[in-house]
Formats: C-alpha cells, sequence, structure tokens
C-alpha cells in the first residue's frame, strides 16, 4: 500500500514536470478511484454538451485549431456511452477531431461514461486538476449526447457551451428549462444546411420570449470554419459563471450520491431482489442508506 | 481492456476496423477507433494519450510487412513493451512468422469469428494476471493460433 501510494506521487510528480505517458497513466488510476492529493489550481474549464450527432466533436476539433495558434495548449476530456448491456464503449470523438494529433500542444482522452448519470462521475474534477496542474490551459469536456435534463456538466464546467443541431427549431423552442437555460453560449452548428437558419431564429426568439439576454447565441459550420473565430471570442470572453452556484454544488452533491450508490457492494443483489418484487423500492433505499 | 484499433497508411478499407470495433465493445471491451490513413507515430500518440492495455492494426493494402513492425519497433523504443499488439486484414500466411517475430500476438484474417477475436483477449488478460509476458516488447514466444 505504502509502495503504490509513492509511486501515484511520483508518477503525478513526473506527469506535472511533462511526461505524457504518467499523466495518461493517473488518469486511468483516477478513473478507478484513485484521488490525487495536491494543490488546487484554477483551472480553465469549457463544458460541451448538446443532442447526439449535433457537432460537437467536429466543432471542438475546429476550436483545438484556433487555440493552438493562440499559443494556448488544449485538453479534452471526450465522454461516449458504455453499453449498459456489455459494459464496453465505442470511444469515437477523437476521429472527429483531427489534424492536431502529433502536436504537443493536445491532449485528447477518451472516457467511457461506465453508465454514470450523464456520463460524468466525480472523478472528472480530479482530472480537471491533474490537467491544470500539468500546464494545460484550456480543459474542455465532451459529455455524452444528451438531453435537455441532464445538467451534471455543470458540477464540473465553469462555461457551458450547447450545441444544437440544424433540424430542432421546434425543439428549442420548446424547451423552456434544463440545460438551455445554464449555458453561457448556444450554438446552432451545421450552418452550410439551410434549416440551420431556422432553428437558429427560434433559439433567438426562444431566449427573447425568456428575456434572457445574458445567452450568446451563434450560428457555425465545424464543417466549413465559418463562425468559428467569433464564437472563439465569444467562449474567451465568457467570464467564469458566478451565478449558479448553488446549482453547481447540488450537481457536485448528486454527483457523491450517484457514485456511491453505483459502488455500493450489494448493489446487484438489491436489484435482483427488486426485479423479483421480494422486496419494495423503500426498503431498498433504506438498506441502502 | 481499452483496446486501440488503428487504420495506418493510405488504406482506405475500413469496414472489417468497423467490424472489429463493435465486435469488442459488445465483448464488453473500451475501443478507441482511430480512423484511417494515420502515421506510425500519430498511433502511438494516440496509444500513449488513452493509456491503451491493447493496439490492433487493421490492414489490407499489402503494406502490413513494412508499416506493423514499424509501429512495433517504435512502441518498444518509446517503452509501450507492454501494450499487447494483434492484427487483422489481408495478411498472407507467408507473413504471419515474421510478424509474431516483430511482437504481433495474433493475427486474423477474413471469415474469423468474432468469438476468437473475444478468447484471444481473455487469454492475454489471464496471462497478464498470472504475470506472463505479452507486450509487444516483452520477450515470449507466446502467440494465438
Ligand atoms: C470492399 C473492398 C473495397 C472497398 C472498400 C470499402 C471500405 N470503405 O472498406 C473499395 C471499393 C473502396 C476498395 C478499394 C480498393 N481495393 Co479493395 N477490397 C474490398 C474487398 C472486396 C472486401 C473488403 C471488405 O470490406 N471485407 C469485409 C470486411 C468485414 O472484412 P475484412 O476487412 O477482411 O475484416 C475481417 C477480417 O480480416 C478481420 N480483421 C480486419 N481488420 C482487423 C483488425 C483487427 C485488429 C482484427 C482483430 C481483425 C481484423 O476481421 C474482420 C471480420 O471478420 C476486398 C477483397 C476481400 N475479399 O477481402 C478487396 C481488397 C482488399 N482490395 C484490394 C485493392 C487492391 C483495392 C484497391 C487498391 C483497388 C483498386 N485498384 O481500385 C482500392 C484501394 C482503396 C484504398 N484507398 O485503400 C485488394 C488488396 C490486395 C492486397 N492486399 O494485396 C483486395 C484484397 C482485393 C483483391 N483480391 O485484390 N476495396
Ligand atoms: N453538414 C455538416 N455536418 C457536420 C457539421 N459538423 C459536424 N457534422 C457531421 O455531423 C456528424 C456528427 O458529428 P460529431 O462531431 O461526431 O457530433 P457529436 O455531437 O460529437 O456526436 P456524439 O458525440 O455522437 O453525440 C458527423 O458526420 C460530422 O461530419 C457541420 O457543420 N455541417
Ligand atoms: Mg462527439
Amino acid at each position: 500500500m505504502a509502495l503504490g501510494l509513492t509511486t501515484n506521487s511520483h508518477q503525478l510528480d513526473l506527469a506535472i514536470s511533462g511526461d505524457r505517458r504518467c499523466l495518461a497513466k493517473i488518469l486511468t488510476k483516477i478513473e478507478s478511484g484513485f484521488v490525487p492529493i495536491m494543490e488546487v489550481q484554477n483551472p480553465w474549464t469549457l463544458g460541451v454538451t448538446g443532442p447526439p450527432g449535433a457537432g460537437k466533436s467536429t466543432l471542438i476539433g475546429n476550436l483545438i485549431s484556433e487555440w493552438i495558434k493562440r499559443g494556448e495548449k488544449v485538453a479534452v476530456l471526450a465522454v461516449d456511452p458504455s453499453s449498459p448491456k456489455s459494459g464496453g464503449a465505442l470511444l469515437a470523438d477523437r476521429i472527429r477531431m483531427q489534424g492536431e494529433e502529433s502536436s504537443n500542444s493536445v491532449f485528447i482522452r477518451s472516457i467511457a461514461s461506465r453508465n454514470h448519470p450523464g456520463g460524468l462521475s466525480l472523478f472528472i474534477g480530479h482530472m480537471v486538476n491533474v490537467l491544470c496542474a500539468c500546464g494545460w490551459t484550456r480543459i474542455i469536456i465532451e459529455t455524452v449526447g444528451s438531453g435537455q435534463s441532464q445538467t451534471r456538466i455543470v458540477a464540473f464546467a465553469d462555461r457551458i457551451l450547447l450545441v444544437e443541431g440544424p433540424d430542432r427549431g421546434d425543439i428549442i423552442q420548446a424547451e423552456k428549462a434544463g440545460i438551455l437555460e445554464l449555458a453561457d453560449i448556444v450554438v446552432v452548428n451545421k450552418s452550410d444546411i439551410s434549416s440551420s437558419k431556422l432553428a437558429f431564429n427560434s433559439l433567438n426568439s426562444s431566449l427573447t420570449l425568456n428575456h434572457d439576454s445574458s445567452i450568446s447565441t451563434h450560428l457555425v459550420s465545424a464543417l466549413n470554419g465559418n463562425g468559428v473565430e467569433n464564437l472563439l471570442s465569444s467562449i474567451e470572453e465568457c467570464p467564469k459563471s458566478s451565478q449558479r452556484e448553488i446549482i453547481r454544488q447540488r450537481e457536485r452533491l448528486l454527483s457523491i450520491w450517484d457514485s456511491r450508490l453505483l459502488n455500493y457492494p450489494g448493489l446487484n443483489h438489491i436489484l435482483e431482489q427488486l426485479s423479483t418484487g421480494s422486496i419494495t423500492l423503500e426498503e431498498a433505499a433504506d438498506e441502502i442508506d | 481492456m481499452r483496446v486501440v484499433i488503428a487504420k495506418p497508411g493510405l488504406d482506405g478499407h475500413d469496414r472489417g476496423a468497423k467490424v472489429i470495433t463493435r465486435v469488442l465493445r459488445d465483448g464488453g471491451h473500451e475501443v478507441i477507433y482511430t480512423g484511417i490513413r494515420k502515421t506510425p507515430e500519430q498511433i502511438i500518440n494516440i496509444l500513449i494519450d488513452e493509456d491503451a492495455t491493447a493496439l490492433g492494426i487493421s490492414s489490407l493494402s499489402g503494406a502490413h510487412e513494412v508499416l506493423i513492425p514499424k509501429i512495433c519497433d517504435k512502441m518498444r523504443t518509446v517503452g509501450l513493451s507492454d501494450v499487447v499488439v494483434f492484427a487483422g486484414g489481408i495478411i498472407p500466411e507467408k507473413d504471419h512468422e515474421s510478424l509474431h517475430s516483430s511482437g504481433v500476438r495474433a493475427i486474423f484474417g477474413p471469415g474469423t469469428h468474432s468469438e476468437s477475436i473475444i478468447n484471444f483477449l481473455i487469454e492475454v488478460s489471464e496471462r497478464q494476471k498470472r504475470g506472463e509476458p505479452t507486450g509487444v516488447g516483452e520477450d515470449t514466444g507466446w502467440h494465438w493460433d
């Protein structure tokens, strides 16, 4: 045990001094429960969320190129869903973030959601801290293609970018709560497709109806790069949000709660009992408590 | 297991690689597919950042004789000796022996059953648990048939 601890902290030191292999190994350990002990710095974080296929990864790829031109070091934590049946996962976000893999200024790590709500577990916060300590100046978290109700990203990112596709005009119009309320910047992607303009208009009118002028909106194309530079300026000007501190802390608390539940040793047994009806939900909850 | 599936060189045949990513996902593995046309250097960087346990290389263009040993050599040079390398695609029988001696632990051709690939990875993880060498730079004559 003691030996394990010293190798961990030695590995952490090596990672901080620039060893990527050690950084990658530390992230793996964090994923399986290791809690790094270190001075908490002040990481710059951006959460990128939105429905499946909206173009989150492709857009992040564009932003990476722009940030590199400005001399930033960009790290991406890209979360994709695990199969609830096999436990396996197809981690495909990085294919869309092409071009700069060989650069020393980009670090992309794929993460399987392992069925944590919103695909985000408490360990994301530890990963962010380690990346920051290792000198990564822009830390991006891509969530699994998620629905409106998934607001867990707020627990881990100081700025939220919501990416919508072109065919969601009516849907956006109808959305009055959830992640749309919490986003700092909303993007309608795929401006090369004509219906995106309509989606963009209904987004803007929906925000006007809600008297929400603090959210900035953009129409971009991750395919041809239109609008990406303006979007980047907007992201850079976006202050670390302080208004949602209560929501942020609530999501963090829920995150610990979820982890405890999912890691409860008797969970499978309880689920079996529930499925055969031999105990009630209340009894199950009491037992875990 | 965290497995990277890679397509090195100019080879654009990606159906097999995509089939394999699904097979491995359904077998309970976390699979990172690199996409086509990767250089050995790019593949090495992905292996490092993703902290992969194994690398599966798909080659149908006939360039396996050059590219696969090159990737294996680089892996040893940068200290990825413990990562397991396996391959698939159009790789004639006559080339198997030299690839095995480059450190490739299994080669799967057209018509391979999903189970045998999954069983290979199960064998790998059992060998790893027993502390037996399996990685590309680890000294062993072992390979899967
Ligand atoms: C479909 C096909 C194409 C499609 C590819 C579509 C695509 N996006 O994949 C198209 C038409 C584009 C194409 C083009 C060409 N092709 Co072609 N193509 C084929 C063909 C008919 C089938 C390949 C295929 O998709 N099979 C189905 C998949 C599921 O099987 P698989 O890839 O073999 O994968 C299985 C196993 O091999 C294994 N596996 C594969 N990879 C991996 C990786 C790992 C890690 C593991 C564990 C297992 C594994 O598991 C899979 C499931 O069982 C083969 C002939 C053949 N019968 O194989 C020729 C073939 C591969 N093509 C060939 C050639 C020459 C070409 C061209 C150069 C032809 C030309 N002159 O235009 C171009 C080059 C394109 C390029 N840029 O690379 C030759 C290659 C010759 C060689 N190696 O010496 C072949 C063998 C035909 C031949 N007999 O001459 N091709
Ligand atoms: N026409 C067009 N297609 C785009 C654009 N951006 C992305 N795409 C395509 O949309 C598809 C999905 O893109 P991704 O970047 O993988 O989307 P995502 O939101 O990350 O998807 P998930 O991670 O699976 O939720 C891909 O086929 C992209 O090529 C765009 O601006 N215009
Ligand atoms: Mg994505």
